[in-house]
C-alpha cells in the first residue's frame, strides 16, 4: 500500500553535513543559526484491573521528538527526529519506529519562495487543503514533494504543490497535487490601501492519483477538488466564506458511492470595543478527501473540516467531544461575548466579562437516488440530498454561559454553565443507554474556577466541575487544587470522580464508581518545562479541531520534557 | 548500522558546525539572542503582514503566542491587561498576540479580542508559519524582542503572577540592560 521514502537517511546525513562547510566557505555562516525543540514523553505503566490498565511488557514506554531548524536569512533548512520505538499506548502501532519523517529546505529569491521535502500548508480554511501536524493527537500529513509561491504582483499569491503525503514512517502512494491563486484588492491597487473596507478572493484546486486496483469496480483514479472563498472586512462587520466541490470518490469512509461532495462554510461577525458577535454555519456532504481511498482514521487526510463547536476548556465540558462526520453534516454556531466595564454598575471595580454561546450540527438529509437503489449502496450515486434541508438525527447541542470576574485584587473568578446532547452513537459508536438502546445523551455541566493570589507570587487555584446526566457512565464530579509559586513551580492534585456510574456489565454486576485521582508536580524554567504525574488516566477521547484519538485507561508515573531553543 | 551513520553524522555535523563558528565568528552557535524570523503572517483584518516590519520605535516588543481554547494563554493577555497601561507609560512596551487558531476558529478571533477590550496588536498565524520558525512545543510561549528587532528572552506556561517576571525583563530591556539571572 505503500513504499518506503525515497530519499534515505543517508542522503540526508551528507546534506546536513555538508552544509555548515559550504556556508562557512562563504564566510555566511555569521548570519546563519540554528534552533530547535524537544519533547518527550515517558509513562511508567502499573496494571489496574479496575479501570481496564494493563502492565506493559518493557514496563516504560516513551516517545520523543526533536526539532532542528537552520536559518540564514532567506534560506532555511530543518528536520524532525521521531522516536515511537517504545510506543505510548493510545497511539496506532504503525507509528512503531525511529526516523526523520519530516526534512525540508526553502528559500525565497526577489518573489519566488521554493520548497522542498516536507512542507505544511493550507489553502483558503482547508476545506480541500490543509496539511498539518499535531504531536498530541499523534497526527502528520504533511506534503513530501516541491511547494511554490509565487508573488505575481502586489496583493496577487500564486501557489503550486505536488508530492506525496506522510504515511507514519513511510509515505502514500496516491500523489497529492494543486494550486491556489488568492487576490488581496487592497494590496493590489494603491488607491484601495487605506480603505477602511477590505476585500480578498481566492480560488483553489487539487487534484490526487491513486491507481484503481479494483478488480469489480471501475474508480477514479485522479480526482479533482475546487474550492472559491471571498473575505471582506468593513470596519466592525468581517464575512468570510468559502465553497467547495469534489469530483465523485468512492471510498471506505463513503462506502464507496460514486456521488461527488461538497461543502459550504460562511462566517460572519460584528464586534466593536467591548462586545463580539459571530455567527457561522457549514455544510459538509460526502467530503472525506484522502490520497488513499481505503483509508479511515486520522492518516493520509488531504483536506480539514473542522467542527463547529466551542472547543470547551475544561475537562468535564469537553467529556463530550464532537467529531466531525465527513460523510455530511450541517451545523451553526453563534457566540457573544461582552466585557462589562471596570466601574460600571454589573462590572464592579474591575468589570466583567460575558460569553454565551451555542452550537447545534445535525445530519444532512438524503433521500433515494431511484426505487431500486437503497441510500449508500456501495457502486452507485449513494443518494440525493437537498443543499438547505435538514436531516433527522441530531449530532450535538451545545448551549453554555460563561462569566469571569475579578472580585478583588487578589481573588479571581471563573463560572460556566453548559447543557449540551450528543448523539454518542453516531460520533462514538455505542448506545448511550443499553437498557433502551437511547443514542443521546442529554447532560449539564457546570464548572468553577477560583484563583487566590498569596504573598510573593504564589497562588492557589480551585477547580470544581459537575457533569450531570442519566446516560451512559451517569453523573461525574470533579475538584483540582493547584498550588504555584511562580514562574518556576506548580504542584497539582485532582480527583475525578464517576459516582453516578450505574451501568451494568456482562456479568450482570453493577460496574464500579471508580475515583481517578492524578498528582503532578511541574518546574518551568525558560523554555524548558520538567513534569511527572502520578495516577489514574480514564479511557476517553482527545479530540483537537474535530479529528479525535481514543486514550485507553491507565496507571503509572508519566514524565514528560518539553525544550525549544 | 543506520542509527550509527545518524548519530556519526549528527556529530559531525554539529561539530563541524562549532569549529567554524570558533573560527570565523567567536560566538556560540546557540544563541540566546536572534533575529525575529520574517515570516507572513495576517492582520486581524486579514491583510498580510510580514513580521519583519513588527516595530516599536526602538522600544521592546513582548510577542504572545495564543488560542481561543488556551486557558492560560487568556490568563496571561487578561493579567497584562490588567496593568498594559501602567507598562506602556513606564518602558513603551507593545504586546502583539499572536494567535495559533486555525479555521476552527480563526473568524472569531477578532469579535472575541474586542469583546474582551483587549488593547494588543493582533496577529493571525493560523498555517503555524511563525510558530514553526520560533520553535514552539505548546502555548502560552511568549517573547521579549529588545529595540533592535531582537528575540532576547523567552518563558513557556503561564502561572499567575510570572506576568511580573516577564516585566523584570523587560524593564531591563528597555533601558538598555542585561537581562542574564
Amino acid at each position: 500500500m505503500t513504499k518506503k521514502s525515497k530519499i534515505t537517511t543517508g542522503k540526508l546525513i551528507l546534506l546536513i553535513c555538508i552544509l555548515p562547510f559550504l556556508s562557512s566557505a562563504q564566510g555566511v555562516l555569521n548570519s546563519g543559526q540554528i534552533h530547535g525543540s524537544f519533547q518527550m514523553d515517558a509513562q511508567f505503566y502499573v496494571e489496574d484491573s479496575l479501570i481496564g490498565a494493563e502492565k506493559v511488557p518493557e514496563n516504560v514506554l516513551m516517545n520523543a521528538f526533536a526539532n532542528i531548524l537552520y536559518t540564514n536569512g532567506d534560506f532555511s533548512a530543518g528536520f524532525r527526529f521521531e522516536s515511537y520505538q517504545h510506543l505510548m499506548k493510545g497511539f496506532v502501532g504503525e507509528l512503531k519506529g525511529n526516523g526523520i519523517p519530516y526534512r525540508f529546505a526553502s528559500y525565497k529569491t526577489d518573489e519566488l519562495k521554493v520548497t522542498i521535502g516536507n512542507f505544511y500548508d493550507q489553502f483558503g480554511t482547508g476545506l480541500i487543503f490543509r496539511a498539518y501536524q499535531d504531536w498530541n493527537l499523534g497526527l502528520d500529513n504533511s506534503v513530501d514533494g516541491l511547494h511554490l509561491q509565487y508573488q505575481l504582483a502586489k496583493g496577487i499569491t500564486l501557489k503550486g504543490l505536488i508530492g506525496n503525503q506522510r504515511y507514519y514512517f513511510e509515505k502514500s502512494d496516491g500523489i497529492v497535487r494543486g494550486a491556489d491563486a488568492e487576490f488581496a484588492f487592497n494590496e493590489m491597487f494603491p488607491s484601495w490601501a487605506d480603505n477602511k473596507a477590505r476585500f480578498t478572493i481566492g480560488g483553489s484546486f487539487i487534484s490526487k492519483f491513486q491507481e484503481d486496483d479494483s478488480p469489480i469496480y471501475n474508480l477514479p483514479e485522479n480526482v479533482a477538488a475546487f474550492a472559491g472563498r471571498m473575505n471582506f472586512s468593513c470596519g466592525k462587520i468581517n464575512f468570510l466564506g468559502e465553497y467547495a466541490y469534489k469530483m465523485n470518490d468512492p471510498s471506505l469512509v463513503n462506502n464507496y458511492i460514486y456521488k461527488p461532495g461538497e461543502a459550504l462554510y460562511v462566517s460572519t461577525s460584528f464586534s466593536q470595543k467591548g462586545l463580539g458577535i459571530s455567527l457561522s454555519g457549514k455544510r459538509i456532504d460526502n467530503m472525506s478527501f484522502r490520497s488513499d481511498r481505503g483509508m479511515t482514521g486520522m492518516p493520509l487526510m488531504i483536506n480539514y473540516l473542522p467542527a463547529l463547536s466551542k472547543q470547551h476548556i475544561y475537562t468535564l465540558a469537553s467529556f463530550y467531544p464532537y467529531s466531525t462526520q465527513p460523510n455530511g453534516e450541517m451545523g451553526i454556531q453563534a457566540e457573544l461575548t461582552y466585557n462589562l466595564k471596570k466601574k460600571s454598575a454589573l462590572g464592579g471595580k474591575y468589570g466583567m466579562d460575558i460569553s454565551v454561546n451555542y452550537s447545534r450540527t445535525g445530519a444532512i438529509q438524503k433521500s433515494k437516488v431511484n426505487d431500486t437503489i437503497a441510500i449508500d449502496q456501495t457502486g452507485t450515486l449513494g443518494y440525493k440530498s437537498k443543499f438547505f434541508a435538514v436531516g433527522d438525527d441530531l449530532y450535538q447541542n451545545d448551549f453554555n454561559i460563561g462569566i469571569s470576574k475579578k472580585l478583588s485584587k487578589n481573588f479571581q473568578i471563573e463560572l460556566l454553565y453548559s447543557y449540551q446532547i450528543f448523539n454518542i452513537w453516531v460520533v462514538q459508536g455505542h448506545k448511550a443507554d443499553d437498557t433502551t438502546g437511547a443514542n443521546l445523551v442529554y447532560a449539564n455541566v457546570a464548572a468553577a474556577d477560583l484563583i487566590y493570589k498569596l504573598k510573593n507570587k504564589k497562588s492557589i487555584q480551585l477547580e470544581l466541575q459537575h457533569l450531570s446526566t442519566k446516560k451512559d457512565q451517569g453523573s461525574w464530579a470533579m475538584a483540582m487544587l493547584q498550588y504555584t509559586i511562580a514562574p518556576k513551580w506548580t504542584f497539582t492534585i485532582q480527583d475525578m470522580y464517576n459516582y453516578g456510574n450505574e451501568k451494568v456489565d456482562d456479568f450482570g454486576e453493577k460496574e464500579p464508581k471508580i475515583h481517578y485521582y492524578t498528582m503532578t508536580v511541574a518546574y518551568i524554567k525558560n523554555t524548558n518545562r520538567f513534569a511527572i504525574t502520578y495516577g489514574k488516566q480514564r479511557e476517553g477521547m482527545f479530540c483537537a479541531g474535530g479529528v479525535c484519538r481514543v486514550v485507553p485507561a491507565s496507571n503509572g508515573i508519566s514524565f514528560s520534557i518539553m525544550s525549544s531553543f | 548500522m543506520k542509527k550509527i551513520i545518524v548519530f556519526v553524522s549528527l556529530a559531525l555535523f554539529l561539530g563541524s558546525s562549532i569549529v567554524f563558528a570558533q573560527d570565523t565568528t567567536k560566538t556560540k552557535i546557540i544563541t540566546t539572542k536572534f533575529k525575529l524570523p520574517s515570516v507572513d503572517v495576517k492582520t486581524i483584518d486579514g491583510a498580510t503582514f510580514n513580521t519583519s516590519q513588527l516595530t516599536n520605535d526602538g522600544k521592546p516588543i513582548i510577542i504572545s503566542f495564543w488560542a481561543l481554547w488556551c486557558t492560560n494563554c487568556i490568563k496571561e493577555l487578561k493579567a497584562i491587561q490588567e496593568v498594559y497601561d501602567d507598562w506602556q507609560e513606564e518602558t513603551g512596551v507593545k504586546v502583539v498576540a499572536v494567535s495559533i487558531d486555525d479555521a476552527k476558529s480563526v473568524d472569531k478571533v477578532k469579535p472575541f479580542v474586542n469583546g474582551k477590550s483587549w488593547d494588543y496588536q493582533i496577529l493571525l498565524d493560523p498555517n503555524k508559519n511563525l510558530y514553526r520558525a520560533l520553535n514552539i512545543n505548546q502555548i502560552p510561549h511568549t517573547f521579549v524582542v529588545n529595540g533592535n528587532g531582537e528575540v532576547v528572552w523567552q518563558h513557556i506556561t503561564y502561572t499567575e503572577g510570572s506576568e511580573e517576571d516577564l516585566y523584570e525583563i523587560v524593564k531591563k530591556v528597555a533601558e538598555g540592560k542585561s537581562i542574564t539571572e
